[in-house]
């Protein structure tokens, strides 16, 4: 689960975090107020999206006049900013944070991951800050630091300290930057965190060490001991298709094509994804309904396939192993029928109960194609989406 | 022998008394594995379905030698029960929890290393279907009716996708030797290399099915592997073409975070290493059969 910037600032002031003083504000008029709260000469307003690159999108502007602030305001609320992060269809700006201006005298890179080779929690930090780390590796590979930090004793500051040397602070700045850097490490290990990137942590002209934007995102396995942080969702940055299916228990991930997905188990899903781009067809989701499936869920499942007006054909896909043929099946024919459900649904049954399930489909006297392997489902169903999807296209 | 399992394991099942606990360790005593009593804290001393129940895995072990234990425990003590069962001196354990947190996985792999590497357990999962060595035992969820016993090693993170390789081969009369779920998740007990390693010392196994996915640097790691040590044949099959980058797949640890972590590049990073490669998921068959031919 991602959080906001200002949340992000908010969870990491309490362990020691050095962070701008700042706002939250649902209106340009309110945007003006919170500027005249903080009192400085300048300060910055920022779109609250779950993306970084927001600055290139137009939603960091700096501004130093009242109208200047409800003029920029009033240009993000309610617009969908489109970064390389959020998809051709943008994040919805529902609220601002403005914060007050910092001078800038270096940036710094600093980023908190679960690296999967190591198994542990790296530290990466870089010089070259304000830059995205994915550039940084490209142009200055060797600009990169990485400390290893190991989970039965936790980050020591010796670490924070070599980082903050190799990055080349001044003397006078080491002691605030192991601060900076061992209370995010901190924040990630209590938090039970997935990532922290905090891109720029910068030295202002006064040489104080701040962290200017803060980028945190969450364990969704580790949130049922958080439930603070399970308040901080906000589901107006979320695919509202992923939405409705993620708050009734289904793994859905919504994609481009027109081929909606039933199957179950993650693996299987994915290579019956592959397996419709290699007959020519393009899937509309991923869905996995996951073990034990009762004929309720495969409804449910429908329910959250059939929520994308672009799906056009159906593909069910199950091997049963805890599953059953024959409750799946059973959920499939209440689907068509409770549903009405018109376009060409092919269904391939696999395991437990086997027989069972494709008799029920089979007596059922719906139009409810069939297929023995993954590679006959696949073509069938693509082929079934053509011939609808050219007819569809002559009617109009 | 085959790998990890056999009808000589001695298996605990922790969670035993729970309802999926239950389930699957009669589907496994029914195809003859050798389970040999069970852990809920609070019920030692009881019986459950005929299996002696213990308060501790120490105390199974002191009384049982049980010395594979199955894990059916909920993901937010999943953690616990695999630090208990590594304490008590169990070989191997099979844990099936599918979310359990990222940094718990840490810790258990920390405290894991706390042992000797001769005394430390061997972690299967978690995430997984379990493993098994068909027409001998299993531990795990599978459905074991479609796998044929054979000398063809199965190793992969997903199980569905396991079973359809599993189904296929046996379509064409080819069996497997053993089928181990290395399990979806980030971080694992197992990687494909160890597998893979044990594949390869294994005199029952003259070949392997490799089912991977997108995520994570272990594909790269085992293509080392076989480039560099393996003589036996390995087939492979890496699910995800279509997935977008920086999607979490279902599993938790499928998305592409890094460079070389998609299906594309992996499949190529393992035909390089001299895999052959299972170009479509319903390949795994004739893929094989070919292979071995």
């Amino acid at each position: 689960m991602d959080i906001h910037e200002y949340q992000a600032k908010e969870l990491l002031k309490k362990f020691g975090v050095n962070v701008p003083r700042g706002g939250i504000a649902y209106s340009p008029e309110q945007a003006v107020y919170r500027a005249q709260e903080l009192s400085g000469e300048k300060c910055v307003v920022k779109a609250q999206i779950h993306s970084g690159a927001r600055g290139k999108a137009g939603g960091v502007r700096i501004c130093s006049t009242d109208d200047e602030i409800a003029d920029a305001a009033a240009w993000m609320l309610g617009r969908k900013l489109v970064t390389h992060q959020t998809g051709p269809q943008g994040k919805l700006v529902g609220r601002l944070y403005i914060e007050e201006a910092t001078d800038i005298a270096q940036e710094i890179y600093l980023g908190f991951v679960m690296d999967r080779k190591e198994e542990r929690v790296v530290v990466v930090a870089s010089a070259q800050g304000g830059m995205e780390i994915e550039d940084i590796s490209a142009d200055e590979p060797d600009s990169i630091i990485r400390s290893v930090v190991d989970p039965a004793v936790g980050m020591q500051a010796f670490q924070a300290r070599e980082i903050a040397f190799q990055l080349g602070l001044d003397a006078a700045l080491i002691p605030q930057a192991v601060k900076q850097i061992t209370g995010c490490y901190k924040a990630m290990d209590e938090l039970d965190a997935a990532m922290l990137e905090i891109n720029p942590l910068v030295v202002t002209g006064a040489g104080e060490i701040v962290a200017l934007d803060a980028k945190l995102s969450f364990d969704d396995n580790a949130l049922f001991r958080h439930p603070d942080i399970s308040e901080l969702r906000d589901k107006s940055q979320e695919d509202s298709r992923e939405t409705y299916a993620e708050d009734r228990g289904l793994s859905y991930i919504g994609l481009e094509g027109e081929i909606g997905c039933i199957v179950n188990g993650a693996g299987l899903a994915m290579a019956t994804l592959d397996m419709i781009k290699m007959s020519g067809g393009e899937p509309a989701n991923f869905l996995d309904v996951g073990g034990g499936a009762s004929p309720e869920r495969v409804l449910m499942s429908f329910k959250a396939v059939l929520n994308d007006p672009n799906v056009e054909a159906i593909l069910v896909n199950i091997f049963a192993g805890i599953n059953r043929c024959d409750w799946i099946a059973e959920g499939v024919v209440r689907a068509v029928q409770e549903l009405k459900l018109t376009m060409p649904l092919v269904v391939r049954l696999s395991g437990t109960n086997v027989e069972e399930g494709r008799k029920l489909l089979n007596e059922s006297g719906l139009n409810i194609t069939t297929a023995e392997t993954l590679a006959e489902a696949a073509d069938k169903v693509v082929a079934a989406w053509k011939k609808a999807s050219t007819k569809n296209a002559e009617a109009i | 022998m085959a790998i990890l399992i056999d009808k000589t394991s001695k298996v605990l099942v922790t969670g035993l008394t729970g309802r999926i606990g239950s389930f699957h360790a009669q589907e496994m005593r029914d195809y003859g594995t050798n389970v040999v009593g069970g852990v809920t804290p609070g019920k030692g001393g009881t019986t459950h379905n005929g299996l002696p129940v213990f308060n501790t895995v120490k105390g199974a072990v002191a009384e049982t030698g049980a010395d594979l234990v199955i894990a059916f425990v909920p993901p937010p003590f999943a953690a616990d029960s695999i630090m208990e069962a590594a304490d008590a001196g169990i070989k191997t354990c099979v844990c099936i929890a599918d979310g359990i947190p990222t940094q718990d996985m840490i810790r258990v792999k920390r405290y894991m290393r706390r042992y000797k590497e001769e005394k430390r357990m061997r972690l299967i999962g978690p995430n997984c279907a379990g493993i098994i060595t068909p027409g001998q035992a299993f531990a795990g969820l599978m459905p074991p009716a479609i796998y044929l016993p054979g000398r063809v090693g199965i190793v992969g993170r997903s199980g569905t996708l396991g079973y359809e390789a599993a189904s296929q081969m046996k379509t064409l009369g080819i069996g497997v030797s053993s089928s181990i779920g290395i399990g979806g998740d980030p971080i694992n007990g197992s990687s494909f290399r160890d597998i893979l390693e044990l594949f390869e010392n294994d005199p029952d196994t003259d070949a392997v099915v490799m089912v991977g996915e997108i995520g994570g640097p272990q594909e790269a790691e085992a293509a080392e592997y076989i480039r560099d040590h393996m003589s036996k044949p390995v087939a492979a099959y890496v699910a995800g073409l279509s997935a977008p980058k920086g999607r979490r797949m279902g599993h938790a640890g499928a998305i592409v975070s890094a460079f070389g972590e998609s299906a594309q590049e992996k499949v190529e990073i393992l035909s390089e290493a001299g895999v052959t490669i299972v170009p479509t998921p319903s390949a795994f068959g004739e893929t094989v059969e070919k292979m071995l031919a």
